[in-house]
This record gives C-alpha cells, sequence and structure tokens, in this order.
C-alpha cells in the first residue's frame, strides 16, 4: 500500500476529501457573512444558527410532512430566507445609523434565541437525518473509495459557490449589489431601491446558510450546537481571508478545509485548533488578511 | 460630593451585611460575576473595544489556580495571585494580536481567540479535559482565616472585589483613563494628538484580561471546581450581557447587570430553566434595541432630566 509520510495514501486522500466537505461548508457560510457585511455592515453572528435552523427544517419536513431530502433542498433553504427578511425587516433596520458593533450584538442575541427555541424542543442530544437513498454507497476511483454523499456535497457546494460569484460580478442585480455596497446613496440617487437590494442580500446570505445546513443535516446530527461552533471557525476563516473579495472568502474556506483534513492525519490533536492558529499567523503578518483591503 | 461618600458608605454596609440575608454563595457567584463586568467595561465601555472572547481570561484564571491549588497544594491566596498572572499573561498575548485589527474584525478575532483556548482547555491533561477540575480545596488564607465556612470567604471574596472595583475607579479617573475615554470617542483624533494609541489599548487590554482572570480565579475557589462551561463562548456572552444591560461606561452598570443577570439564571434555574438561552437572547435584543444605555445608564439620564427641569 503507498504511503506518504509514514500515512497510508487512501488514510490520507479519506481525510482530505473529509476537509474539502468541511472547507464547502466554510465556503458556503462565509460567502454569505462577506456579502451581508458588504451590503450592510454588520457581521451576521446569527449565521450559524440559520445554518441549524435550516437542518432542522429538513428534519421537520421529514419527520411532520413527509417530504424527502430533494424537497428540503429547495424549500428549507427558501424558508430561512424568508427569516432572514423578517430579521433584516423587523430587527436589523433599525440598527443601520449605529456602530455596526450593536448588529453583532443583536444578532449574537438572535443566535441564543434560535439555539435556546431548538434546545427547549428538541433536546440538545440531536436528531439523526437519514441519506437519501440515492446517494447510498461509493465511488470507486481506483485510488480511494469516495463515499457518493460527500461527492454530492462538495459539486453541489462549489456550483452554488461559484453560481453566487458569477451572479454578482456578471448580472445587472450583480453589478447594482456591488455599486450599493460602494456607495449607497448615489445608487439610491440613481433611482435603484436600495432598501430592497438590502433586504435581497441578507436573505440570499441567510438562504446560503440554510443550504449549508441541508446539506450537512445527513453528515452530522442536527443538533443546537451545530450552528456556532462552526460559525466561530468561519470568522477565523472571514478573517484570514478578508472580506474584500468574494472569490478570495470562497478559496480561503475550501484551503483551510483541506489543512484542517491533513492536520487531523499528521497531528490530530491540534485539528480543532489549527485555524485559529493560522488566523493569529495571519494576523501577525498580514492584519488585513490574504484579500483584503486595510478599511 | 457629600451625598457620593455617603452614597458608597451605605453600598459598603450593603455587602458586609447581605450575607446574613442572602446565600453566600449565591452572594459570591454574583461578585466574581460583576467582578468580570467591571474588568470588561474597563475595555469595551471605556476604550471602546468589544471583546467577545473573554470567557478565555476568565477560565485561564479559574483554571490555573484550579491547577495550581490542587495538584501542587499551592496556598488559595497564592493560587489566585497565579491565576491572575497567568490571565495577564495570556492578555498580554492576545491582546497582541487582535489590536492589529479594529471594531468588528477585533470582536470577531477575540472570539476565535477564545474558541483556540477552549480546545486547549478541552485537550491538555492538566485541565481535566470534559470533567474539568474538581475538588479543589479551599484550604486557609494566611495561615489562618479558615475558607471552609461561607461567610468568612464571603468576606474575603468581598475584599477583593472592593478593591479591584477601587483599581478600576482610579484607572478610569486617572490621566491613563481619560486617554482611553479618547481612543473610544475618536481614535484619529487620538492618534494625531501623539498618543501611542497601540500602547493604550495594549495596556487597557492587559489590565482587563488580569482582572478576568482574578474574578475566574476567585470564582474557582468559591465552587472547589473548574469546568469547560466557564470558558465557553456562552460565558463570554453572558458578560456581555452582564455590561450592556446594566450599562456600557458607567461605573456602576456592570455590577448592577450582573447582579440583575446572575440573580435571573438562579430564578430560572430553579423552575426547570431550559428557556434560560431564549430570555438571555431576547433580553439581548431587546437592550440592543431599547435601551442601549442599560439601566444604570437609563437612570442616570432620567436623574439629569428631573434636575435639569428643577434648575431651570
Amino acid at each position: 500500500m503507498p504511503e506518504i509520510f509514514g500515512v497510508p495514501l487512501v488514510a490520507l486522500l479519506g481525510q482530505l476529501m473529509l476537509g474539502l466537505v468541511n472547507g464547502c461548508f466554510y465556503a458556503l457560510l462565509s460567502l454569505g457573512l462577506s456579502i451581508i457585511f458588504g451590503m450592510l455592515n454588520i457581521i451576521n453572528f446569527a449565521h450559524g444558527a440559520l445554518y441549524m435552523t435550516g437542518a432542522v427544517f429538513a428534519w421537520i419536513a421529514l419527520d411532520q410532512f413527509g417530504l424527502g431530502y430533494w424537497w428540503a433542498l429547495l424549500l428549507a433553504p427558501l424558508t430561512v430566507a424568508l427569516l432572514g427578511v423578517l430579521i433584516e425587516r423587523g430587527l436589523l433596520r433599525w440598527l443601520y445609523a449605529l456602530d455596526p458593533l450593536y448588529g453583532l450584538l443583536l444578532t449574537f442575541g438572535l443566535a441564543l434565541v434560535l439555539e435556546g427555541l431548538f434546545r427547549y424542543r428538541y433536546g440538545v442530544s440531536g436528531l439523526p437525518y437519514a441519506q437519501p437513498a440515492a446517494f447510498d454507497g461509493a465511488f470507486n476511483l481506483g485510488f480511494m473509495f469516495l463515499p457518493k454523499y460527500r461527492g454530492w456535497v462538495v459539486v453541489a457546494s462549489l456550483l452554488v459557490c461559484f453560481g453566487t460569484w458569477a451572479l454578482i460580478e456578471w448580472t445587472q442585480l450583480g453589478a447594482y449589489l456591488r455599486a450599493a455596497t460602494e456607495n449607497p446613496r448615489l445608487v439610491q440617487a440613481f433611482g435603484i431601491n436600495v432598501p430592497a437590494m438590502v433586504s435581497i442580500t441578507f436573505a440570499v446570505g441567510a438562504g446560503l446558510a440554510g443550504l449549508a445546513g441541508v446539506l450537512a443535516a445527513p453528515q452530522t446530527q442536527v443538533s443546537p450546537l451545530m450552528g456556532t461552533n462552526l460559525i466561530i471557525v468561519v470568522f477565523a476563516v472571514v478573517v484570514i481571508g478578508g472580506m474584500g473579495s468574494i472569490l478570495g472568502s470562497i478559496l480561503t474556506g475550501l484551503g483551510l478545509g483541506l489543512i484542517e483534513g491533513l492536520t487531523k492525519v499528521f497531528y490530530s490533536q491540534a485539528s480543532n485548533t489549527v485555524v485559529f492558529v493560522i488566523m493569529a499567523l495571519v494576523l501577525l503578518m498580514k492584519p488585513a488578511g490574504l484579500f483584503g483591503r486595510e478599511r | 460630593m457629600k451625598l457620593r461618600v455617603l452614597g458608597y458608605g451605605v453600598l459598603l454596609l450593603l455587602g458586609v451585611l447581605a450575607p446574613f440575608a442572602v446565600y453566600p454563595v449565591l452572594l459570591m457567584k454574583a461578585l466574581c460575576g460583576a467582578l468580570f463586568a467591571c474588568a470588561f467595561n474597563l475595555l469595551l465601555g471605556y476604550t471602546g473595544l468589544l471583546s467577545f472572547g473573554h470567557a478565555a481570561f476568565f477560565g485561564a484564571g479559574a483554571y490555573a489556580t484550579g491547577y495550581l491549588v490542587k495538584a501542587h497544594g499551592l496556598s488559595p491566596g497564592l493560587g489566585i495571585l497565579a491565576g491572575t498572572a497567568a490571565a495577564l499573561v495570556l492578555g498580554l498575548i492576545f491582546g497582541g494580536i487582535s489590536i492589529r485589527r479594529q471594531g468588528i474584525y477585533f470582536a470577531m478575532i477575540t472570539l476565535a481567540l477564545a474558541q483556540l483556548m477552549y480546545f486547549v482547555f478541552l485537550e491538555t491533561s492538566f485541565t481535566g479535559g470534559e470533567d474539568g477540575i474538581q475538588g479543589i480545596p479551599r484550604g486557609r488564607l494566611l495561615w489562618w482565616i479558615n475558607l471552609e465556612n461561607d461567610r468568612t470567604l464571603y468576606y474575603v471574596v468581598f475584599a477583593i472585589f472592593v478593591f479591584s472595583f477601587w483599581l478600576i475607579y482610579r484607572i478610569i479617573h486617572s490621566p491613563f483613563g481619560q486617554v482611553l475615554k479618547a481612543i473610544r470617542e475618536n481614535e484619529m483624533r487620538a492618534i494625531s494628538l501623539g498618543y501611542d494609541v497601540n500602547r493604550y489599548k495594549l495596556l487597557a487590554f492587559v489590565l482587563s484580561a488580569g482582572l478576568s482572570g482574578l474574578a475566574g480565579a476567585t470564582n474557582s475557589i468559591v465552587f472547589t471546581f473548574v469546568t469547560l462551561s466557564d470558558a465557553e463562548w456562552h460565558a463570554s456572552g453572558d458578560v456581555v450581557l452582564m455590561t450592556l444591560l446594566g450599562g456600557l461606561g458607567t461605573i456602576f452598570g456592570p455590577v448592577v447587570g450582573a447582579f440583575t443577570i446572575i440573580g435571573l439564571q438562579n430564578q430560572l434555574a430553579e423552575r426547570g430553566g431550559s428557556l434560560v438561552t431564549v430570555i438571555m437572547g431576547t433580553i439581548f435584543i431587546l437592550c440592543v434595541l431599547l435601551f442601549r444605555r442599560g439601566i444604570v445608564g437609563e437612570v442616570a439620564a432620567l436623574y439629569r432630566r428631573v434636575v435639569g427641569i428643577r434648575a431651570g
């Protein structure tokens, strides 16, 4: 059996694959955080809770309404996006004139509420979500076995990430969005409905988080703490990448997932902390982040 | 002025009499929380830096004290000093890294660094992993003060709190504290006036971390155990909430906030309390939307308005 630095190649590739799957979640979430931050100037602490909500909605759809994975994949992100519109219109709207730190505090409270409600209703132990039967089994790639569901997560996430990027870079709506991020008052003066753009942006970001939640549901237990523990890592990813560039946040997310996977193989005790350590090192060398601009 | 001295005198008297009316352990918990919140307020309320990772310093103080007292037989007094020192050192390192970014990034960085410490506490051997450190002996302070007695320990904790509160009061009202407020109000102007803003921020961060560590260290002696929940992000959120609810940048706000939150948590826990997190989150949202000045800030504003009307 071929080995690299004393580690069997199969094990190494397996962990890299897991790392890539995690990286996809980082990318989806940090992408949402970045576009929300660009438009609203708010760091959405509840992003992890929205991700969890997506997973919970998928579970409820199956358990209560008998709607399977594919329906969940469509409906849960839409519902989370709708929830996002309510949050933006009902709560965040009142904070735009204030220090952006208040947005962080409010969304932190929101994360606690969502997490607490879920814990109250379903307990801490987590709910199992069965993998759809179409994804049972694995592809034999010759040098490794790739579980079908993991392959699907990677493909779907990459499609969504780059689709969102293309939407922002190449469409009219994306151009409005970029313009409104740069100078909302000027864009408003041109007759574009900026408040509606803000709502749409938040809804899209929330929907991406919800989608990530549905994708994650069959991979992990659906549990109340799945969101916040993940979002703290994503914050570190965002600090490392800097929030200036959409593509940058996608690539940083994927890259850090891979690094985490590698760490699991070679020094597994550090696999939980490696992203934070990298963050500290990046801050010491390039405080604005790899793709960021000093603001 | 006379009124103020009288006010502090009444509060001191209340503090001395309190253990005869209320369960001392609950009071000590509230005092440790209040000290933690005051230390946090030094950074957020007076320097304008929102750290979302202060539980790391509370936890570092608690773990260092718990470990040294239990495994190496240090006396509780020395243990608390060592815990504070550990938090100071950690504050120096984390402060040096995080003050390189401002505002919202600062909050995210401190949160991430605290999560790093959480995993360190989870995975290193001396912290006991998931179990934490149990059965820390309270022992004797200075050979003859027996801390096993709850009421005796209460007066020690109360003394620690009063000393720290006085220290923070002195810091805020010193020329150094004035510079911190200048940084909070307008960092660019403070720079252009020739202040080395980063050094001031770092010193404020280290002081705040050290005092948070003192709170954690004292807390570990009071409860005779340290667990991971002391260093978790929920704990970082709790201290933000205490300070926000009581009143950012007011002297007494964090104390009022800590007593309110800890009292409320205690009440809710007695009633089963599975909705504690939801209620905490709701208070957070309401504070941000409606009472950004906090309890003490609102009362002070009301007082000023009444006095202002009377003065014409």
